[in-house]
Formats: structure tokens, sequence, C-alpha cells
């Protein structure tokens, strides 16, 4: 029988039948997969404890005739555990792992780019290491990076001349000078910008240290950009938690 | 693959959670072959399930009634409440015994993913229900998974400021699972054990 093993991050889970689950996997070499996890709804078997949203395990598959089928996992990183417990964290986990399905176009076509951001993501959001939102911006700025659709954030993205410039477009591929801009174009703060491109280039600390206003303005140009090459968008984004909790904003 | 009437009832079979088109086609073919007889009572009774029950109005279980069973019985005890995913979760939970109070069945477990958050479940009504009666405790009953982990997390934090006690069944139960798989002495035994929620 033909096994292979390999890294994954379980994207997410469907029931099947009485006891079983069909699992979404991001894997580190063999792309986005589905594959069937036997009796795992029913039995006590720490299987099932293993192969929920967002763990990072280590696993082996069967190749099956239609799905395959997983013969073994072992944890490497659980972080199911911390984001469910904090709300904020397990919506933006979400569009995380929702960025994975659909930033992958067939299943099978290796995407160890897309991979390596998720687990980086939820590991930065398990531990904390940024503000919730900021992961996720930086996470669906590089998707759409890998995906060939990086905005530009500084020089212009039709003629190149460099910036930064006032005007931001959707269709013009971010920033663009005076001279390129496309009638329907934002103009953005000038700090906003550079959040975008320090989150794109991974500069940390400096965007760590954005004010929230940029943040928000962000965010809002990122789901805008994402709905403009993302068909669809992200069924997932408007469920993220943007704001500080209150009971009465919640209802 | 299959033209006509037989071609529309596996589409349809198919469509039924936990039926894969392979499933789908032997229910058609067992159907095929069955007695006449046999697939009128099941005609029937899908017809009657369909236009009798519906939701209870006050904690959403199903019920033939506008109120349901347990909403109906007064020995039930009014100042705890439940809270359960799906109306099969109240079967698995009364079979323990353990519990007197009533229930509030969600509809779900929030997982933005599928399009689900708070607005798709029944949250507004059970925030209406604490409001307006005399809540003490709600023990929050939502799958061991990590989508009723989240879930849990969510009404936790909304509830703690009406100054209500919040616990949440202990752990021993199948983490993965779905409630309505656990034994009735593991399920029991959760009950007994239940922690209160610390936000
Ligand atoms: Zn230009
Ligand atoms: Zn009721």
């Amino acid at each position: 029988m033909a096994l292979y093993r390999d890294q994954a991050v379980v994207l997410r889970t469907h029931k099947l039948g009485e006891a079983d689950r069909i699992i979404t996997l991001m894997t580190k070499s063999h792309g986005r997969l589905r594959a069937v996890a036997k009796g795992v709804r029913r039995t006590k078997s720490k299987f099932g404890a293993r192969l929920e949203p967002a763990s990072h395990v280590d696993i082996q598959l069967y190749v099956g005739k239609s799905l395959d089928i997983v013969v073994q996992v072992e944890s490497i990183e659980n972080y199911g555990d911390v984001i469910s417990a904090d709300y904020q964290k397990w919506t933006v986990a979400h569009a995380i792992l929702e960025g994975g399905e659909r930033f992958t176009n067939n299943e099978h076509e290796p995407a160890t780019q897309q991979f390596l951001l998720i687990t980086g993501a939820l590991k930065a959001l398990a531990h904390q290491s940024h503000d919730p939102l900021l992961i996720l911006d930086a996470y669906l700025l590089r998707s759409l990076s890998i995906a060939g659709f990086a905005p530009s954030t500084a020089d212009c993205s039709i003629c190149g001349e460099i910036g930064p410039h006032k005007y931001f477009s959707l269709v013009g591929g971010g920033s663009v000078c005076p001279r390129c801009k496309p009638s329907a174009s934002a103009t953005p703060n000038p700090a906003t910008l550079q959040l975008m491109g320090d989150l794109l280039s991974g500069n940390w600390n400096r965007a760590d240290l954005s004010e929230v206003k940029s943040r928000r303005e962000a965010s809002g140009l990122v789901a805008a950009y994402l709905q403009w090459h993302l068909e669809r968008g992200l069924k997932s984004l408007p469920y993220v938690e943007r704001n500080v909790f209150t009971t009465e904003s919640a209802i | 693959m299959y033209e006509g009437v037989i071609g529309q009832l596996i589409d349809q079979l198919g469509k039924l959670p936990g039926i894969g088109p392979k499933s789908a086609q032997r229910i058609a073919f067992h159907l095929i072959q069955s007695d006449r007889i046999e697939v009128e009572e099941l005609v029937e009774v899908l017809r009657t399930v369909r236009e009798k029950v519906k939701f209870c109005q006050i904690c959403g279980n199903v019920s033939e009634e506008i109120e349901c069973r347990i909403c109906r019985d007064p020995r039930r005890d009014l100042s705890t409440i439940c809270v359960v995913e799906e109306s099969k979760d109240v079967v698995a939970i009364e079979r323990t015994r353990e519990f007197k109070g009533r229930y509030h069945v969600l509809g779900g477990a929030i997982s933005p993913i599928d399009g689900i958050g708070p607005e798709q479940l029944r949250v507004k009504e059970l925030l209406a229900r604490l409001a307006n009666t005399a809540i003490v405790e709600v023990i929050i009953a939502t799958d061991p998974n990590l989508e009723g982990e989240a879930t849990a997390t969510y009404l936790a934090r909304l509830i703690k400021p009406m100054g209500i006690t919040i616990s949440r069944l202990a752990s021993g139960l199948p983490v993965g699972g779905d409630l309505e798989y656990a034994d009735e002495v593991t399920l029991g035994r959760a009950f007994e054990g239940r922690r209160n929620l610390e936000f």
C-alpha cells in the first residue's frame, strides 16, 4: 500500500457519515489536500484532538481511491487550545485558514510558501507576538504577494516612478503617481502605506509601533484589495473581531 | 450518471448531511427495491415531520407544540440553563438524568470559515432570556472541539458582565468528538465536575 508522510496544518474539518471526518490539510510538500480520518468523532483516541483546525501535525497518509486516508498523526504544535480561548484570535485564525484554501488553486499542487505563511501566522497568533489584526493583514498581503498580486506601497505600480505617492488604486495595483492614477483612487495616510510596506517586508519593529488609525486604514485597504483579486473575497473576513469588546457592541 | 427520476432521487439524497454519492446510490436502489407500503410510510413521515415539528419558542429545541416538553414541565429548575449546539445534544444530556434545568439550543457553533457567526445562531435569544428571567447559572455544553470551545469563550465573555455563574462541562469528554456520542456515564460525570469559566 502506498503511504506517504508530511507536515501539515489542518485548515478545516467536515463531518462524514456517522463518525468520520474529512480533513482539509495544507501540507508542506504535497500542497492542499483532503483526507478521511476514520472514527474520530466517536472514539476516545487522541487522533481526533490532533486533527482539529489550526493543528500543526506530522501526518502519515495512505493513498486512497478518491481521498487519502489518515493512518497516523503526531502533534507538532497544537495552536487550537490557545486560539479558541481568545475570540478575536479565533476569528483571525479562521480567516487565515480559509486563506490557505483560497490562495491555492488546485489540490496536490505544492504550496510550500503558503504552508510556511500559515504556520508562521498561527505561531505568532498563539504566542501573541503582535496585534492579531496585524498578523492577519501581514498574512493576507504576503499571500497576495506569492500569488503575484503584491500591491506597491511606495513606487508607482504602473510607471515605476519612485514614491511614496499620494494615490492608491485597487485596479492600478497599489501606489500610483499623479500621472498614472486611474480616476477612482484612494488617498490614504502616508503612515498607512508605510505600515502595509512594513507588513509585506516583515519590518515588525516598525509595524508594532504603528498607530491604531493606520492599522484600521490598512485593514480596510487590504480587505478591498483582497476582494478585488480573490473572487468572492473571504467568507470569514466579516466575522473577524475588529473592535475592543463590549457587551453592547456584541449584540 | 443515472437519467431521469432515479438520477433526481440520487441527487436529492446526496444533499443530506453525511451522505456521499455512493451512499446516495445505495439508498436509492434500496428504495426502488423496497416494499411499496414501506416507501409510502417513509413519504408520509417525511411530510408530517416537516409540517408538525417546529422549534420551541423558548429554547429552540424541536417540538410539536409552541413550547417544548421540557420548557412546559413545571418540575424543571428555572434558575439554570444548559446551552447546547443542537437538539440531539438535549437528548444526550437528558439520558444522563443529571440535569434538572432548562436548555437553550444555539443551532450550531461559531465557525467563520463556514460563514457562521453569532448572528447566525440563537445568541440574541439567549441574552434576552438571561435578561428577563431569574437565571443563576448557565452551563455551556457545546461540543468538546475547537468550534465548541470558541463558542463557549464568546458566550462566557458576553454573559459574565450580567453577574451570572458560567460553567463549562468538565474534561473527560473525548476531545475532537461530538457531544452526542459521549456515553451517559462520561457525560454525567462531566456535569458533576463542571468548572466555572473565568475571564
Ligand atoms: Zn506612474
Ligand atoms: Zn423549549
